[in-house]
């Protein structure tokens, strides 16, 4: 591989078709500088955090843990490994349902007296060296391996296994690898306080990365309202070859069916991947996980949770063990206002009310978005009047009218001739619907149903 | 439920979300502030007062009284047609307003008070009401009303209608534009004539210049999409054009056609009613184009001087099929097995 471009921020004028431009809200948190949250008595470290199989648990009740011990683990061709995320003493396994509706068991461990905390704990993740010059590239199959040990999950919300995705298929050699540093979920800022705070770690990660997976070429994408991170990354990229580019910021620029074409030129195949148009892509907070899980051998045991939203007294960006529970994340940012009315586990575009403050973060966690009540419109839901407003949002030339109103009716077949399969539930359409139609919510109503028929 | 005022409930209430009125629902949680169905409509009411305002400088009370009678009418048909199906009158979302203004506007000022409340049971009735309401029509509700009383009551709204011998603006007691073009009898006022609105003509459809604020407003305020008027107009100016290098002898010239009867009116508010019009783009370029065609074919061939009415009503006609042959490609295509 050869990575000799120059460095340096460049611009992308133009921009998809189709999106949204709702308020983005990250002013609340943005200025927060990343937070060490204290290490809680107990955790629930979920055995599933992940798309993929159930891990079995590899420890037992009263089994002494340090942090980073393997604690649950699958051979299964799809999954992750889970490890303990604080030290301390195994208790009886129990459940938890996470925020998407699914019951896991859990590893509950009770913190022991030993423990890293606040800038110590901060620096073992982010801090020290991290060399993006002189650095010697292990093998892939290595990267690979100290990956898949390392349990590392897409954080960008999605908790694919990255081992997966980074592995090398003859048949499809990649050409680019994009960082996606766009974080286009209103309110969300653990990705820019990441990008502004520990740059090195996802530089070096992406160096990583592109050699596993062989791609010549390295481009981090940043939207626009982000160029101070833009600007960190790209001093952090000296050298190295790898672009940082900034996009335009709109609702969904992150998704990447939206970021690959902005970076690359190409358009990923409506039901295919990137990796069809020879790109991979990870997230930063992966990348610098990568670094990590390489270069020092450390598993994916905390991670960058944003807790923000009007409802929440002081929104702050907060470094957190897995398996910490939501309530205890957003006492640790003042706890909740008064009039806070919804709870998300994410940001309000595609994030899931919580039901149970109890909840677990999981690895995919990237934020605690509280609603208050004046946030929420609550306006009743008329006719549809095929004003095309969905359409025109859609940032992937769908007609969600047509698709959820078919859900709606039971017209599977109409459904698919208007490629509900294709929809990525981004929420636009809903979005911007004058008459306030559930359109997302019907659509994925019509693809269970679908997926069981 | 309702907390201490000064006292923020915390988190050590945890195992009782519910209790404190968590609310679990399904995203998106933001929906953009402001964007009703509500607005799209009264935006429509809106772009209509210059046109308003045109009408009432030309035809004064008259004008006032049409339109009036049909906004009432409409209302309460609607209202009552609602009521009769079982669901909540829909007046809120100003639709039967959009319907009843429009439909004055398509009026000569001289047509009895009946005909006004006919064409309004008619469009919310049978335009409106019989497909199910609000959102179920095929048809444009206006056009399904002028077209009844076009036809039932054809001397109150034919051509000798719109004259008036007496009256003392001048303009009133010549034809209107169309009806001398097409018999070939009287002066077709000069361009400029047409394009401020000082020629006769029902009551909306005389000035060129208050549709295009009217529309252009709409169109930026994106209540309409701007594709359905500029391919109707560019299409009507096409085979206008067409026409005249075959039949030099037709007395309207491309500008001409573009300026008198409805046609600019019907572009911008009546073209682009949402309900009755395709969802996609490529659609709303076909719908305007054929809307724009028809209006002058009608126009040529036609026993009527003007097109609008029926070239609408056949395009509605049509909507369900380009909706059909329009489906757009997802973004990156399909695979050829898919």
């Amino acid at each position: 591989m050869s990575l000799a471009q120059p460095a340096g921020v460049t611009t992308t004028r133009r921009s998809f078709a189709g999106g949204i431009h709702p308020p983005s809200s990250k002013q609340l948190a943005r200025d927060q500088p990343i937070e060490v949250v204290p290490t809680p008595k107990l955790v629930r470290v979920p055995l599933l955090q992940h798309v993929g199989a159930l891990c079995e648990p590899v420890v037992k009740s009263r089994d002494e843990v340090l942090v980073g011990d393997l604690v649950g683990k699958s051979e299964a061709p799809v999954s992750a490994f889970v490890h303990a995320s604080i030290s301390g003493k195994v208790a009886k396994e129990s459940a938890a349902t996470l925020p998407n509706g699914r019951r896991v068991p859990t590893v509950p461990i009770k913190a022991g007296d030993e423990q890293l905390e606040g800038q110590e704990l901060f620096d073992d993740i982010y801090g020290g060296e991290w060399p993006t010059l002189r650095l010697d590239l292990p093998t892939a199959d290595l990267i690979l391996q100290s990956v898949r040990d390392a349990g590392l999950v897409g954080m960008g919300g999605a908790a694919f296994p990255t081992h997966i995705k980074l592995a090398l298929n003859p048949d499809r050699p990649i050409d680019t690898l994009v960082v996606n540093g766009c974080e286009c979920e209103p309110y969300l800022t653990a990705d820019y306080r990441l990008m502004l705070e520990a740059p090195r770690p996802i530089i070096t990660g992406a160096l990583l990365a592109a050699s596993a997976v062989d791609a010549r070429r390295i481009v981090i994408g940043v939207e626009d309202d982000k160029r101070q991170a833009a600007e960190a990354l790209s001093t952090a990229a000296e050298a190295t070859g790898i672009e940082v580019r900034v996009v335009k910021t709109k609702y969904p620029q992150g998704s990447e069916r939206q970021l690959v074409p902005m970076l690359t030129g190409n358009n990923v195949p409506a039901n295919g991947l990137p990796l069809d148009v020879g790109v991979v892509v990870v997230n930063v907070a992966t990348a610098a996980a990568i670094a990590r899980a390489v270069l020092r051998g450390k598993p994916m045991t905390h991670r960058i949770v944003t807790v923000t939203g009007r409802g929440v007294e002081t929104p702050k960006n907060l470094l957190a063990p897995i398996g910490i529970s939501y309530g205890e994340l957003i006492e640790a940012a003042g706890g909740l206002s008064s009039d806070a009315a919804r709870i998300l586990a994410g940001g309000p575009m595609m994030g899931f009310t919580l039901g149970d403050l109890d909840t677990p973060v999981t690895k995919g966690t990237s934020g605690i978005t509280a609603l208050t009540r004046d946030d929420l419109q609550q306006i009743e839901e008329t006719s549809c009047i095929r004003c095309g407003l969905c359409a025109d949002a859609c940032p992937l030339n769908l007609v969600p009218t047509r698709i959820a109103l078919a859900a709606r009716k039971g017209a599977w077949s109409l459904a698919e001739r208007y490629h509900i399969h294709a929809c990525m539930e981004c929420g636009c359409c809903a979005y911007q619907c004058p008459a306030q139609i559930p359109l997302v919510q019907l659509i994925r109503m019509g693809k269970a149903h679908l997926a069981g028929a | 439920m309702a907390a201490a005022p000064n006292k923020p409930p915390t988190v050590a209430q945890k195992d009782a979300p519910m209790e404190r009125g968590l609310q679990v629902a399904p995203g998106p949680h933001l929906s953009s502030t402001g964007l009703t169905t509500r607005r799209l409509m009264l935006d429509v009411v809106l772009a209509l007062v210059p046109v308003f305002a045109m009408a009432f400088y030309l035809f004064r009370w008259f004008a006032v009284l049409q339109v009036g009678i049909c906004v009432v009418s409409c209302m309460v048909v609607d209202a009552i047609t609602s009521l009769w199906r079982g669901s909540r009158p829909s007046l809120h979302d100003a639709s039967a307003i959009v319907t009843g203004v429009i439909l004055g506007l398509s009026l000569p000022w001289s047509a009895p008070w009946y005909v006004g409340v006919v064409a309004s049971v008619v469009a919310i009735g049978f335009g409106k009401a019989v497909f199910g309401g609000l959102g179920q029509n095929i048809f444009n509700p206006a056009m399904v009303g002028r077209a009844f009383v076009m036809i039932s009551f054809a001397s109150s709204l034919g051509a000798t209608a719109y004259v008036r011998p007496e009256a003392s603006l001048e303009i009133l007691t010549q034809a209107t534009p169309l009806t001398a073009a097409k018999e070939l009898s009287g002066s077709i006022p000069e361009l400029w004539a047409l394009f401020v609105g000082n020629s006769n003509g029902s009551l909306g459809e005389t000035s060129v210049l208050a549709c295009l604020v009217g529309g252009l407003y709409l169109c930026l305020r994106r209540s309409a999409v701007w594709q359905i008027p500029v391919s109707l107009l560019v299409s009507a100016a096409v085979v206008a054009g067409i026409a005249n290098l075959l039949m030099p002898e037709t007395p309207l010239t491309v500008l001409g056609h573009l300026t008198s009867g409805a046609l600019v009116f019907s572009a911008f508010f009546i073209a682009t009613d949402p309900v009755s019009s395709p969802l996609n783009t490529r659609g709303q370029v076909i719908f305007g184009a054929g809307i724009g065609a028809l209006v002058v074919v009608i126009r040529l061939f036609s026993n009527y001087p003007e097109g609008v009415v029926f070239a609408v009503l056949l395009m509605n006609a049509v909507v369900p099929l380009i909706n059909r042959v329009t489906i757009p490609e997802p973004l990156g295509g399909l695979p050829a097995d898919a």
